[in-house]
């Protein structure tokens, strides 16, 4: 493990901010701290950096621990939130500053930091003050400046926080590249978890001061582990009632997440679904949204409120219309974990997602069914 | 900016009676008093004025003054360095208190500061015989009141908020992340001053400085407590109240000459702030 | 470490320990020190002399007339301060950037300077005072005269402490208010002024307590007559300093510290306000 915390604690006056966290970062790797605001997320990492200090355990960066050493010393970039750039410096000057504190010959400086503005695509720019620049340039500024002293770990606060959203989707598949190609191991910490699904490799999830969870994306997406993590993660609603739904029998659990791709909802005079008709129950339509690519349907289904996707390129519905509903599965959850129930009725007959995939998916015609 | 381009096209019947009224009281009760102050002096013609700037009091007035200025504004300049930097780098318990105390100065009088020197220094003040076993002990004849180092303290105590009260607003909109980011990477607390705090303030410091110059230059009540020789420790205003006070029409105005000197400079000091403003712009 | 929510973690900047060091300092000895020497002075006097001293007529009677006179002038400068403010951000009008620079005069020009051409002006042969004095209104040497110097020297702080937040006011709530049929009457008065109300107590406050404890520019206009009762606090204060009374001055120079104490305290308390309800919007 390259970066380390062991039994780390940390209150802000009564607030636990880090209680008992633990994990290990590999390196090379690209980690995302997720979280709401007030998780603990950004306090982690400005412990890492050493602009905060743990009240008790260690923090370990390539085998040494460091709680004691100074930030400066640790060996790390910091691309800070909004960006702190040096508002009276040169894009040159911003990027240069890291060096010359490191004492590095003028020539060797005017080297390293052409060599990153051609990384960053800021040839040209280096002249102009940080005010002169998009938030885009501001951030590849920041992101040059935090890795010219070849730090071994770069730490990115909130990093696309202070950019446009239209931007900001292409800004995080630079970012992404653009540490693969420097090769550094990153921690970025942000509240999306969008972003964090798309960037990271890793993604260490945080709630209330505790790691709720640790995996890739595709992990923690598949098979959250506590109550948690499987309502914060995807578009999720809680439901209590979970047991009146068809084919899935009362446990030992508080609730249950149902995530709209979870629901299939078809008109009842739909071919496709003939043989599965039986299982599934009717519901209302109760709201539609329309949500740009699909529409998002809302279905009152004995009382229980069901979200469901629906492509556009099926047949139209409208408010009030009742809609035959199945569901394959859901994550059911009790005080501390989580668990996948499967629809029994579909077990029973053998019929997974992919079946119901192709169910939906007309070949022919290469479109989804009407 | 967008604000005020939406109001200031259109001023209306209400917006000519405001400005009208405006125009007049400013131009009764501040321009007035300026252009009185120059009539009055050259009322005896220019070789009478040059004559009264070139007395020996005067002379002397002007280089105690100069040298009370300059101390006080190194003083307060350095001072308001430090205490801008702590104010808005810093976080800290008592800090709201802390800028309270720096700004006594403005809303106490003047001379409460001179009595304050005076029952420190003076012949009942405690600090008294400290400074009489100095003098003893090394030979030298320090004297804080009724001399010249009086004059110098009086006029840095009521400076003393000028500076720090033009640096700190500027601080606080600055923010403190350039500075942590500068330390994140190992800079020292001198060259982050230099090269990235100081930037952000140079010209609200140098505003302050000539504010604080133009504050000392004039200050009155304090230094009148403090200062009692004339031709000695007498500052241009206290040699234009002796002067004023003599009561003859030649002394009068010759106060009036002396006193146009510093009408002068208070109108340089402002088109300079009116200069700096527009460069920070 | 402190509990400070702002101050979350430690100090990443360097130099706090060595700018707390040097402000705590430099504020004690030019600021703290001397005032706590008048207080120990004070306090050392016996209840009753302390009694006998405040209850003097003369000296009732400049309290009196230092509060009563800086109220008066503040009332003035709130009006007239807050319609200047009002042309200066509102209107464009050849010579708005020239008047803004002049608000400043009052503060640029020394009190003595002020005081003596404020004094002749309106004295009876004077600019002013000559045309008044024709209609049986005698400025200089008199009440009238105090309140025209303290307007002078009061004026800035209402139009400086105004003109910000006048900048900074959202023209939306005036459009809002337009558009629900209010008048520009009924705006002014009903939105504006109350967004206004923080920021000309602000400005009253710092006028007033410039004016209780003003020295200069008062001096000369008011003729410090104790038959008249023209004499101002700072005038006794003075008296008594150079009668050597010093018992005298320190009681009543206790008194005015109070007074500028609560006075800043207000001020304090009144911006705290204001900023925490606009940080809120």
């Amino acid at each position: 493990m390259y970066v380390e915390l062991k039994d780390i604690n940390k209150h802000f006056g009564d607030f636990h901010v880090a209680n008992n966290v633990n994990f290990g970062i590999e390196q090379g790797s690209l980690v995302a701290l997720l979280g709401p605001s007030g998780s603990g997320k950004t306090t982690i990492l400005r412990m890492i950096a050493g602009l905060e200090n743990p009240d008790s355990g260690d923090i370990i960066i390539d085998g040494k621990r460091v709680n004691n050493i100074a930030p400066a010393e640790r060996g790390i970039g910091f691309v800070f939130q909004n960006y702190a750039l040096f508002r009276y410096m040169t894009v040159y000057d911003n990027i240069a500053f890291g060096l010359e504190l490191k004492k590095m010959p003028k020539d060797k400086i005017k080297e390293r930091v052409n060599e990153l503005l051609a990384l960053t695509n800021l040839n040209g720019l280096e002249k102009r003050y940080p005010n002169q620049l998009s938030g885009g340039q501001r951030q590849r500024v920041a992101f040059a400046r935090a890795i010219a002293p070849n730090p071994s770990l770069l730490l990115l606060d909130e990093p696309f926080a202070a950019i446009d959203a239209k931007v900001r989707q292409e800004l995080r598949t630079w970012l992404r590249q653009m540490i693969y190609k420097v090769g550094i191991t990153s921690i970025f910490v942000t509240h999306d978890q969008d972003e964090a699904v798309e960037v990271a490799d890793r993604i260490i999830i945080t709630n209330k001061g505790c790691i709720e969870q640790i995996g890739s994306p595709i992990e923690i997406y598949k098979t959250p582990e506590t109550p948690f993590v499987t309502e914060f993660i995807g578009q999720s609603a809680v439901i209590e009632d979970y047991h009146r739904l068809n084919g899935f029998e009362k446990g030992d659990y508080k609730g249950a997440v149902i995530r709209p791709e979870f629901v299939e909802a078809f008109k009842s005079d739909n071919q496709k679904f003939k043989n599965v008709i039986d299982i599934s129950e009717e519901g209302e339509i109760t709201d539609i949204l329309f949500r740009g690519n699909s529409l998002e349907l809302t279905i009152d289904l004995n009382g229980v409120p069901i979200t469901v996707h629906r492509s556009l390129e099926r047949r139209e519905v409208r408010v009030g219309e009742k809609m035959r509903v199945l569901i394959f599965k859901l994550f059911a959850f009790d005080d501390e974990k989580a668990y996948l129930l499967e629809n029994s009725k579909l077990k029973e007959r053998n019929i997974n997602n992919e079946h119901l995939e192709s169910y939906l998916y007309n070949e022919n015609t290469n479109s989804f069914v009407i | 900016m967008a604000k005020g381009v939406r109001d200031k096209k259109k001023i209306g019947k209400a917006g000519v009676i405001l400005i009208v009224i405006s125009v007049l009281f400013v131009l009764l009760m501040l321009v007035l008093p300026l252009v009185s102050v120059i009539v009055n002096s050259l009322k005896e013609g220019f070789g009478f004025y040059f004559n009264s700037l070139s007395t020996k009091y005067v002379l002397s007035a002007l280089g105690v003054t100069l040298l009370a200025t300059v101390c006080a504004v190194l003083l307060n300049t350095f001072f308001g360095l430090v205490a801008g930097w702590l104010l808005t780098k810093f976080s800290f318990r008592g800090k709201q208190f802390l800028a309270t105390l720096i700004d006594i100065p403005f809303s106490i009088s003047p001379v409460i500061a001179g009595l304050a020197y005076i029952m420190t220094f003076g012949r009942l003040g405690w600090a008294a015989p400290i400074i009489d076993s100095i003098n003893n002990t090394f030979g030298t004849d320090i004297q804080i009141v009724f001399a010249i180092p009086g004059v110098i303290l009086a006029t840095t105590f009521v400076t003393f908020p000028f500076v720090s009260r033009e640096i700190i607003p500027v601080l606080n909109t600055q923010g403190r992340d350039e500075e942590e980011a500068a330390a994140l990477m190992g800079a020292g607390g001198f060259r982050i001053f230099r090269k990235i705090t100081f930037p952000h303030i140079k010209w609200a410091t140098i505003y302050g400085v000539i504010l604080c110059t133009a504050r000392a230059l004039g200050e009155f009540g304090a230094v009148a407590a403090l200062s009692k020789t004339r031709g000695k420790t007498f500052t241009l205003p206290l040699e234009i109240d002796a002067l004023y006070l003599a009561g003859s029409s030649d002394s009068i105005t010759a106060a009036f000459a002396v006193s146009s000197l510093l009408v002068m400079i208070a109108i340089a000091v402002l088109v300079l702030r009116n200069f700096f403003e527009r460069r920070e712009l | 470490m402190d509990s400070d929510k702002k101050s979350r973690g430690k100090r990443v900047v360097p130099g706090f320990g060595l700018t707390l060091g040097i402000t705590i300092s430099m504020l004690s000895i030019i600021i703290l020190i001397p005032l706590a020497s008048v207080l120990g002075y004070s306090f050392q006097l016996k209840p009753g002399e302390f009694f006998d001293i405040m209850t003097d007529s003369t000296v009732l009677w400049a309290f009196f007339t230092s509060i009563v006179m800086a109220l008066i002038a503040a009332v003035i400068n709130v009006i007239f301060g807050t319609i200047l403010a009002w042309v200066l951000v509102r209107y464009d009008f050849p010579g708005r950037r020239i008047m803004d620079g002049l608000i400043e005069i009052p503060f640029t020009l020394p009190t003595a300077v002020a005081g003596i051409t404020l004094s002749k002006m309106y004295s009876t042969t004077g600019e002013i005072g000559g045309p008044l004095s024709a209609l049986g209104i005698k400025v200089s040497y008199t009440h009238l005269g105090l309140i025209v110097a303290l307007v002078f020297i009061g004026l800035p702080f209402v139009v400086r402490a105004i003109q910000p937040v006048l900048e900074k006011f959202d023209y939306q709530y005036e459009e809002a208010a337009y558009t629900l049929g209010a008048n520009p009457r009924t705006t002014f008065f009903k939105v504006i002024l109350p967004e206004l109300r923080p920021a000309m107590i602000t400005g009253f406050g710092l006028a007033l307590a410039r004016g209780i404890g003003e020295y200069g520019s008062v001096i000369y206009i008011s003729g410090n007559s104790a038959k008249e009762h023209t004499q101002v606090v700072s005038y006794i204060i003075m008296q008594k300093l150079e009668r050597l009374d010093y018992a005298g001055a320190t009681s009543i120079a206790l008194v005015m510290l109070l007074i500028s104490f609560v006075l800043l305290l207000v001020i304090n308390i009144v911006q705290i306000r204001q900023s925490r309800r606009t940080n809120n919007v």
